[in-house]
């Protein structure tokens, strides 16, 4: 299915792109992240990192569908 | 009401939209702009906010303080881009007609903006460096500082 990933702040300067369209087979955001590891050395998945998909937080067991918009979020540090 | 601001944000205007001749007590917490961090010289910093979902997520939050606790009314304001040392970053204020449920719906705002919304802060350091806060992989990206993940950033 097709994909859209987006990276925000240390992830988007670590993979160097805001924005990138994958064929996946993914079932969800944990396994995609790892494929996004494998093509990004160095991006890495803290305790405190968040996914969003299709501008909801979801967990990293929910279920992806093809044309999601998957938005990987560092540990966040507002205030 | 719930905001992210690209201006400087002014307390005293905040405070007044909440102003209810019903409500006794009004509490309020500012986060200011410190110039340290882990025994590190901060210069400035910047603040990257993704809006759609921080927009949504702070009116959530707002909203179960409002739930949770016997407020008139609360709100937030949190800054976007660049802010100087002492510059407001965050301000939260809470109305009630007595002022424990104030205080309490003011922390709970405060606690939940910290850890929920897609808020990043990236500090300048006197150094010439930079890093992004909460982030432990500053240390294995090139930066000298030590790991702090996880670790409590009060203001």
């Amino acid at each position: 299915m097709e994909l859209s990933i987006s990276y925000f702040a240390l992830y988007r300067e670590v993979t160097g792109s805001d924005t990138e369209a994958v064929s996946s087979e993914a079932s969800n955001p944990a396994e995609l992240f790892a494929e996004c590891q494998a093509r990004h050395p160095g991006l890495e998945r803290f305790e405190a990192s968040l996914v969003a998909v299709n501008d909801e937080m979801v967990n990293w067991e929910t279920p992806l569908s093809g044309g999601d918009r998957v938005l990987f979020f560092p540990p966040v540090a507002g205030g | 009401m719930f905001e992210i601001s690209d201006g400087l944000l002014q307390p005293q205007d905040l405070a007044a939209r909440l102003a209810d001749p019903t409500c006794g007590g009004y509490v309020s917490f500012e986060g200011w702009v410190r110039n340290h961090q882990d025994g590190r010289a901060v210069k400035a910093l910047e603040y990257e906010v993704y809006r759609p979902l921080a927009q949504s997520e702070g009116e959530k939050v707002l909203a179960e303080a409002r739930e949770r606790f016997e407020v008139i009314e609360v709100a937030a304001v949190h800054a976007a881009g660049h802010l100087e040392i002492g510059g407001l970053a965050v301000w939260v204020g809470a109305v009630a007609h007595h002022r424990a449920a104030a205080f309490d719906a003011c922390r709970y705002a405060i606690d939940q903006i910290k850890v929920r919304l897609p808020i990043w802060k990236k500090e300048f350091y006197e150094d010439g460096d930079s890093g992004w806060v909460n982030c432990e992989q500053c240390a294995a990206h090139g930066h000298a500082h030590h790991a702090h993940a996880g670790h409590e950033h009060n203001h």
